[in-house]
């Protein structure tokens, strides 16, 4: 039997994992309950062909959140990095084009080429760190009659808001941040904050290799192609440095479990949550009493935090009956669409991609030669069929952690695109068809490579969504978009981390900020538990 | 009778009762009512209201939005939809409900027939359907508006009980207001409900559209002695706002289709506390009006006794002569409570019971425009509640 005050955490996710430690260091009572063998989600490392282990979910570290890092002390509890601040290298029909941040490595790029290249990446960087700011906040409620006009200091006429509500502190912030960028740096985000970066890209750029690396930033993990809208946007989440942790994602998320429990919190895996136990009150009024396993095991808690998805945690977990009608169709709507497969390789050897250096092969190599083939490669996307010629960003993690592999064989990891999880047809018949596609467009760069496969796996975002519990297989838990962003992620009424129910907590990628191995949402999501706010 | 359904070709339907409608309809006028043509009068406005109060009317009640929610799921949905308790209507009871957004704003009223274990007819003013599927995510119901597939008429007034008796539904004058009973009826099913939207004895049928007109006839057949007349729109919107009914989109703006957030009304701002049950547990809603309940509502909704004769129809609503604190929604000469009545929506927390309001009324004599500041004293309860509505057994006149 529990004691009713342990704080219950469905799902050892990072942000699970990030959750519980800071919970646990505030002095709570914290239980993990992980579907899987091993902590993690979506960031972890297995073992996919013997002797072959890799990143199975993400495989790039770029977004860690910094006070993460530090306040849990992860250095000390096991995080090394193979390797950090990785090149990109853009395959295309000429000579790859090496680049890191501002900097062009190798190829042939023009002088205006350059100079443009350090505008957009030094201006990249100040917006991206604007949004970094925000990470650690937690979003705005806005109430009936907010108008977003009086955020830039309009609105004074605005007749359908005539009872406007008082600015909202977090946004005041943001606001705030957004004047402190100058007049010039704000304007230009206005005007480009939303817009496709195909226009963008087009506009200030002629060395087409050059514009697919650019544009995939803004669509990798997206069901987006380069001419979509807000394309920019989502280019901000990927403004980062670019690191492998030594021994794959799983020794983050290790590091994560270590501080967790040196904090006292207890970490139960294989311990599949069915439901959230909801009881009701005298008076009417319903709150969580804990949760029920699986395995028909009830577990006790005043407060549930999840770490599982906005669709799985309100509409499989909960259930729909104990919330209101509006509040469900959001959630409904909330796009979870996963357009990302995994591609893993087993190699007998270093994968050869045609013109680039050995010295560069284990950087991040992308197969995104141009904007129009990245369009064109998502356009049968829109209508549920996989890229004929996927973009791929491909690692090969063994070149700098030989632990992954063995002796003299390697381990290549690529996010391949675009795999709409809707598949028509489905994924049981998709996925040898999209594998052989896949291998087709890797076969172009790296001819010598189909010979060098001694194993492969090819994760659909059916897979993903069967391996990490993940609604629609999405890397987020949902699109990361301006429509799923702040204080509208997930949904209104939800997006402070506490939930219309009493006792329920969100804390995973589908609550601000969102997704990629961040820990934001885990550590926002403690704040607010402890605080004991409720929406 | 089938309703062609081929809106494409015409916009507009006539009601299953329509070629008895039309022939009795001496005035030729008629309005639109959601997909339906229907009467404003049939012959003389006041004379049908007159009849409705005296004797018995009948009105033609088909175009009334419906829709047949069924399944296991049946009571859990209805609960989770509407504030009231639906437990607490049985089978073969009706209860009139209104039902919230997430906000606590009333989106619509209408009435629950739960006609029997897991079969529940809900009746709405507005279109429902769109809102009742999204409400139905993990509910075992199955939800089919059935608008077109039941014919109904409101047969009201004192002499309505002894119309049925004669048309031979025995034991009729025992059925209970809110109460419901089958009958058959040449061959088919006659439903009746002692409900109503006039405040007075009255019952509802509801049958299948293609036994409408033998049911109308029937009606006239034997309904000459006690007087029957048929009624129109306008006679009924007297007797609604004299038995104190509101009504969507004139006593308040469903709140599906306001812009402006101070527009919606919550059941608090409507005088409809008696209808919200925070113990039965979670319904769409219930949050806001938890917190409305402790904050304090915005609005209420007054019944007014005005000065004068002229109908206060449209006029703002002033505490002490001096400042705008409401609108009345409806309004107008009362014959049967011989009172000058309104309903209207006013700031709190003005409009307590007793208090005094001003309406300033705008009225036209030979087209000459006058104004006039208009005393008015809040009432309770309804201007016109006779003992017939309720009495058990229902009387003959």
């Amino acid at each position: 039997m529990t004691d009713p005050g342990t704080i219950v955490i469905v799902g050892g996710g990072h942000n699970g994992l990030v959750c519980a430690a800071s919970l646990a260091r505030a002095g709570r009572k914290v239980l993990v309950l992980e579907a899987a063998d091993q902590v993690g989600g979506a960031a972890v490392t297995r073992e996919f062909s013997p002797g072959f282990r890799v990143s199975s979910g993400a495989h790039l570290l770029h977004a860690l959140d910094p006070v993460v890092e530090r306040t849990l002390k992860l250095a000390s509890h096991g995080l090394a990095f193979a390797r950090t601040g990785l090149n990109t290298v853009a395959l295309g029909a000429g000579d790859p084009l090496i680049l890191n941040g501002a900097q062009v490595l190798a190829g042939e790029v023009s002088a205006t080429d350059r100079l443009a290249l350090a505008q957009y990446v030094s201006r990249q960087r100040r917006y991206a760190a604007l949004l970094a700011r925000q990470h650690g906040r937690i979003p705005s409620r806005l109430g009936a009659g907010f108008s977003v006009i009086r955020l830039f200091g309009g609105g004074a006429n605005n007749r359908i808001t005539e009872n406007p509500a008082p600015m909202p502190w977090s946004l005041a912030k943001f606001a705030f941040d957004l004047r402190r960028l100058g007049r010039a740096d704000m304007r230009e985000l206005l005007r480009v904050g939303t817009m496709p970066l195909y226009d963008l890209l087009e506009d200030r750029f002629e060395n087409a290799q050059l514009k697919g690396a650019l544009a995939l930033d803004g669509v990798l993990g997206a069901r987006l192609g380069p001419r979509s809208g807000q394309t920019f946007f989502t280019s901000l989440q990927r403004a980062g440095a670019y690191g492998l942790p030594r021994g794959g994602m799983g020794t983050v998320t290790g590091a994560l479990a270590i501080a967790a429990r040196a904090a006292g919190a207890e970490i139960r895996v294989s311990s599949p949550v069915a439901s959230i136990r909801v009881a009701t009150r005298e008076d009417g009024g319903e709150h969580v009493t804990g949760v029920v396993l699986e395995s028909g095991e009830e577990i006790a808690a005043v407060t549930v935090v999840s770490n599982a998805d906005p669709k799985t945690t309100f509409l499989k977990l909960l259930g729909a009956r104990h919330l209101d009608a509006e509040f469900v169709r959001r959630v409904q709507h909330f796009r979870t669409e996963g357009c990302a497969a995994k591609l893993h390789l087993a190699l007998d050897g270093v994968p050869q991609f045609r013109g680039v250096p050995s010295a560069q092969l284990g950087e991040r190599v992308i197969i995104a030669p141009d904007l129009g083939y990245i369009e064109a490669a998502f356009n049968p996307a829109k209508y549920r069929e996989f890229s004929p010629a996927p973009v791929l960003e491909i690692t090969v993690p063994s070149l700098h952690d030989p632990g992954l592999a063995p002796p003299g064989k390697q381990v290549l990891s690529a996010v391949v695109q675009y795999a709409p999880c809707d598949l028509a047809g489905g994924w049981d018949a998709g996925r040898p068809r999209f594998l052989a596609a896949t291998l087709d467009v890797l076969t172009r760069y790296a001819p010598g490579l189909r010979a060098q496969i001694l194993d492969a796996e090819l994760l659909t975002p059916v897979d993903l969504e069967r391996e990490f519990r993940i609604t629609g297989g999405h890397w987020h838990h949902g699109e990361l978009a301006l429509d799923q962003f702040m204080m509208l992620r997930p949904v209104q009424g939800a997006a402070q981390y506490a939930t219309p129910l009493e006792g329920l907590f969100l804390c995973g990628a589908g609550s601000h900020p969102g997704g990629g191995v961040m820990g934001s949402a885990g550590r926002n999501a403690a704040r607010v538990v402890l605080a004991g706010r409720r929406t | 009778m089938t309703i062609p359904r081929e809106h494409y070709l015409q916009a507009v339907f006539p009601t299953p009762f329509h070629p008895r409608t039309a022939a009795v309809n001496t005035l030729n006028v008629w309005h639109r009512w959601r997909d339906y043509t229907v009467a404003d009068a049939y012959f003389d406005v006041a004379l049908e209201y007159t009849a409705l109060r005296n004797a018995c009317t009948v009105f033609d009640l088909s175009p009334m939005t419906k829709h047949l929610i069924t399944g296991p799921d049946a009571l859990a949905f209805m609960n989770r939809l509407v504030t009231r308790d639906v437990a607490k209507v049985k089978p073969g009871r009706v209860g009139y409900t209104v039902w919230c957004d997430d906000a606590g704003q009333v989106v619509d009223d209408g009435t629950i027939f739960h006609l029997r274990d897991h079969v529940y007819r809900l009746c709405s003013q507005e279109r429902q359907l769109d809102w009742l599927l999204g409400s139905s995510h993990g509910f075992d119901v199955s939800i089919v508006e059935e608008t077109h597939d039941v014919a109904a008429l409101a047969l009201q007034g004192p002499t309505s009980c002894a119309l049925l008796k004669r048309l031979g539904l025995a034991g009729i004058e025992t059925l209970a207001p809110f109460g419901m009973r089958s009958f058959a009826f040449e061959g088919g099913e006659l439903m009746v409900s002692r409900t109503g939207f006039t405040g007075d004895l009255g019952y509802e049928l509801w049958i299948d559209p293609e036994l409408a007109v033998p049911l109308w006839d029937r009606l006239f057949d034997v309904g000459q002695v006690v007087g029957v007349k048929p009624m129109g729109t306008l006679a009924l919107e007297m007797s609604r706002i004299e038995a104190g009914f509101i009504q969507a989109g004139v006593d308040f703006l469903p709140a599906d289709r306001a812009i402006r957030a101070d527009r919606t009304r919550s059941p608090f701002e409507l005088d409809l506390e008696w209808l919200v049950d925070f113990r039965k547990g979670s319904f769409t809603g219930r949050r806001a009006l938890l917190e409305e309940r402790t904050r304090g509502s915005r609005y209420r909704l007054v019944k007014l006794d005005v000065e004068g004769n002229k109908p206060a129809k449209d006029a703002f609503i002033y505490d002490r002569r001096r400042r705008n604190v409401g609108v009345v929604t409806s309004a107008l000469w009362s014959p049967a409570a011989k009172a000058n009545i309104a309903l209207a929506s006013v700031q709190m927390p003005f409009g307590a019971p007793g208090d005094e309001l001003w309406a300033e009324i705008y009225y036209q004599k030979e087209l000459k425009w006058s104004r006039f500041m208009a005393r008015c004293t809040v009432v309770e309860g309804a201007f016109f509640n006779p003992a017939r509505r309720r009495v058990q057994p229902a009387g003959d006149c």
